[in-house]
């Protein structure tokens, strides 16, 4: 599992990255929190575009495995980093596995806006409902580790390199199986797929759940990230519209790429944040274009490039 | 990109080995003081524009020490400040990213803004978290203070119970045959809140009213207000309260006004203010106008001296008479000034926040006095007037203005909004 190339970049790259983490000043260790966090679901996203399918719905994944850790601690009082993680991911994997029934008859231009319709109104059931926080949401206490609270935000930084790190290996490893290399094929040409013994309904059904379980997870390890939930940066089709963006900057290449690309674009929307607090917008909207104009395969497509010229 | 990266990373290893070093306090020439507010987006024009302009036109006018007596020291205890602009847009979380940005990669030393009772909320603990002094401008629950005491974070303003407990007096004293009332306000938590003070407040004190039992609340920036208007057109209500604000509220003006809503019954507007300048000729007359405090159109001709100078200042720089917004960001910056001159300018955050805690100060229109929530949560009077179009000057003015004080719209300290109101309002001095 952990020979290719790509599974010994990640490994190595992670250990790195937690080691950087101990001694970078604080807000770079929040920016990879948040980017890393968010990978995840960047990580379902990549597989279902390899199959042709794209979702502006995956903020309600999100925002369920967000709520979900809300849920926990307000009510229930769970601190435990894992055990939320857990309740987020499960919640929004079986809430995909459902909904998954009648995504997987869907192609095109219906599986996008049906996905969008279902997020809204979960939105929407959010807004109008006072004691899940209406428009303002929760605060969220910092998670404990094995029991422990942590001084500093360091520990649950490793917590989430490492929850990333497996993630990036496991669907890696998922997409060398037989029904994971199930994804350009579909796109191309379903009926061949059927008549090759293949049930194409089956395996959209299971990348569809798969990719909740992954959005879900990243919302939990966000609301635990940022201490915070609220329906407008979490559920709202704004959100689904971001992660969208994300893996076309990131690209399908490769499943290092939607933690490059969530890096880059974390840095990027702090950056226009700063400089130009008037048009901040503008500018990740004109790198958007950018990208689509002269980048089609996403920021990864010039990694490739690079080791290319280089060797 | 990473070249710029890296620079900036070592910067801030290098900044921070200074920091450790040096030790020594010296009185500082220069303070950065971040002022978010809605740069982009629906409440960019009506609310954060304006209040970012007031904020700029008070910081530049104490930097330069041209503020009216007893403000007119140069500087925030004798340092210049340097205001960095930030949009409030896209949500409480990620709102709270950028604070820690502002607090830990950005190193501000004062924090003054913030519109959205969303952002305030979401906030306030991550500012005592990292122990930052912060001034709220704007927001309006009353739950920031009410959750838990603070030690960091101020709000310089009323809350919105203020608003609605006011608007219910003013009701009473205006239109006491009032028989029944109903109400359309956005599907959230400010809406919800509004709606349920002045609710309660008026079961209080015109017990012989009647709320209405459709009273309307469709979600928030909904823009269209077609099917609302018709249902409380033929409800038998008589006055109609809203908390709508921003570009909702002037879309539900133009609507009603256009279906004769406003002839019909009395529109009470607790956020009515900053449509007041913008929309001119097409508001109706005959509105209760509220500005969630003494500011704006309510006190534009209040003759103090800081007053006239906010005013005239305000319309030489950017043509058109200050809003609330304006005021509000205006003397929360003032507050910024206050704290630093008795504080210093090289004062720490607990220094800072011990020079603001329960003092009280005379404002551009009114006196503040920092008593509620431990001293941290500001008591003002709250107000109401009557929009009329003066043809002659061609803008709207409001008559029959009337102020509460404070004691008489807000709870004593350290009890909660509702169970005040629902107690009768005990300890109200009016």
């Amino acid at each position: 599992m952990l020979r290719d190339n790509t599974s010994k970049v990640v490994f190595i790259g992670g250990i790195l990255i937690i080691a950087f983490g101990f001694f970078a000043p604080n807000w770079i260790v929040n920016q990879l929190m948040f980017g890393f966090s968010r990978a995840l679901a960047i990580l379902g996203l990549l597989v279902l575009w390899r199959t042709g399918l794209v979702s502006f719905g995956h903020a309600f994944y999100f925002g369920l495995g967000a709520y979900t850790v809300a849920i926990l601690d307000i009510q229930l009082g769970v601190t435990d980093v894992f055990l939320r993680l857990f309740g987020g991911a499960c919640l929004a994997g079986l809430a995909g596995f459902l909904v998954g029934f009648i995504m997987r008859n869907y192609r095109d231009i219906f599986f996008a806006m049906l996905n969008t319709a279902i997020s809204m109104v979960l939105y929407g059931i959010i807004v109008k409902t006072e004691s899940l926080g209406s428009t303002d949401g929760f605060a969220i206490s910092l998670p404990t580790i094995f029991g422990v609270a942590p001084e500093t935000k360091y520990p649950l930084f490793v917590v989430i390199t490492v929850i990333a790190m497996v993630s990036a290996l496991l669907v890696n490893f998922y997409l060398k199986t037989t029904v994971g290399r199930l994804t350009t094929p579909i796109r191309d040409n379903e009926i061949r797929v059927e008549y090759l013994g293949f049930s194409v309904a089956h395996a959209i059904h299971l990348k569809y759940t798969m990719s909740a379980i992954l959005a879900g997870g990243a919302g939990a390890l966000m609301a635990m990230s940022l201490g915070q939930v609220d329906p407008d940066s979490m559920i709202n089709w704004t959100v689904s519209g971001e992660l969208v963006f994300i893996t076309i900057l990131s690209g399908p290449g490769n499943v290092i790429a939607p933690f490059i690309g969530s890096l880059v674009f974390e840095v990027l929307r702090t950056y226009a944040f700063e400089l130009a607090p008037h048009l901040w917008q503008l500018i990740v909207g004109g790198t958007f274009l950018t990208i689509i104009f002269f980048l089609p395969g996403g920021i990864w497509s010039l990694i490739v490039k690079f080791g290319r010229n280089k060797s | 990109m990473k070249k710029r990266f890296m620079t900036h990373a070592l910067g801030m290893v290098a900044a921070s080995a200074l920091v450790f070093t040096g030790g020594i306090a010296q009185a500082k020439d220069s303070i950065t003081i971040a002022v978010p507010s809605f740069l982009t987006g629906g409440a960019a024009g009506p609310f954060g524009i304006p209040a970012m302009n007031g904020a700029k036109m008070v910081a530049d006018a104490i930097n330069k020490g041209t503020l009216p007596a007893p403000y007119n020291t140069k500087g925030f205890g004798g340092a210049s400040a340097t205001l960095i602009e930030l949009d409030e847009g896209g949500g409480a979380t990620k709102q709270v990213a950028e604070y820690r940005n502002l607090v830990e990669k950005r190193n501000v030393d004062a924090i003054v803004g913030y519109i959205s009772s969303g952002n305030c909320q979401a906030l306030a603990p991550i500012a005592e978290e990292l122990k930052q002094f912060t001034i709220f401008a704007t927001c309006g629950t009353p739950r920031i203070f009410e959750e838990a005491p603070r030690k960091y974070v101020f709000r310089t303003m009323g809350h919105a119970t203020s608003d609605n407990v006011a608007a219910a007096m003013y009701v009473k004293e205006k239109f006491p045959d009032m028989k029944g009332y109903t109400g359309i306000n956005q599907n959230y938590a400010w809406g919800q809140d509004s709606w349920r003070d002045f609710d309660l407040t008026l079961k209080q004190i015109m017990p012989n009213s009647k709320a209405s039992e459709k009273t309307q609340f469709p979600k928030i920036f909904a823009g269209q207000y077609g099917s609302e208007i018709s249902a409380m057109s033929l409800d038998k209500a008589d006055l109609i309260h809203t908390s709508f604000w921003g570009g909702d509220l002037e879309a539900f003006i133009f609507q009603g006004a256009a279906r004769g809503l406003f002839k019909k019954k009395i529109g009470v507007m607790t956020v009515g203010g900053t449509a007041a300048y913008r929309l001119g000729k097409k508001l109706p007359d005959g509105l209760v106008l509220g500005a969630r405090g003494p500011y704006g159109i309510l006190v534009k001709d209040r003759k103090s001296v800081l007053n006239q100078w906010f005013v005239n200042t305000y319309k030489n720089i950017y043509g058109i008479y200050p809003s609330g917004p304006a005021y509000q960001y205006g003397q929360a910056i003032l507050a910024a000034k206050i704290a630093y001159d008795k504080a210093g300018s090289d004062a720490s955050n607990e220094q800072l926040a011990d020079a603001l805690r329960g003092i009280t100060f005379e404002s551009f229109s009114t006196t503040i006095e920092m008593k509620l929530g431990g001293g941290h949560q500001a008591a003002t009077e709250n107000g109401y007037g009557i929009t009329k179009y003066d043809s002659d000057e061609g803008e709207n003015v409001v008559t029959d203005v009337k102020f509460y004080p404070a004691s008489c719209v807000l709870p004593p300290d350290g009890i909660d909004s509702v169970d005040w109101i629902n107690g009768g309002m005990k300890g109200a001095k009016c």
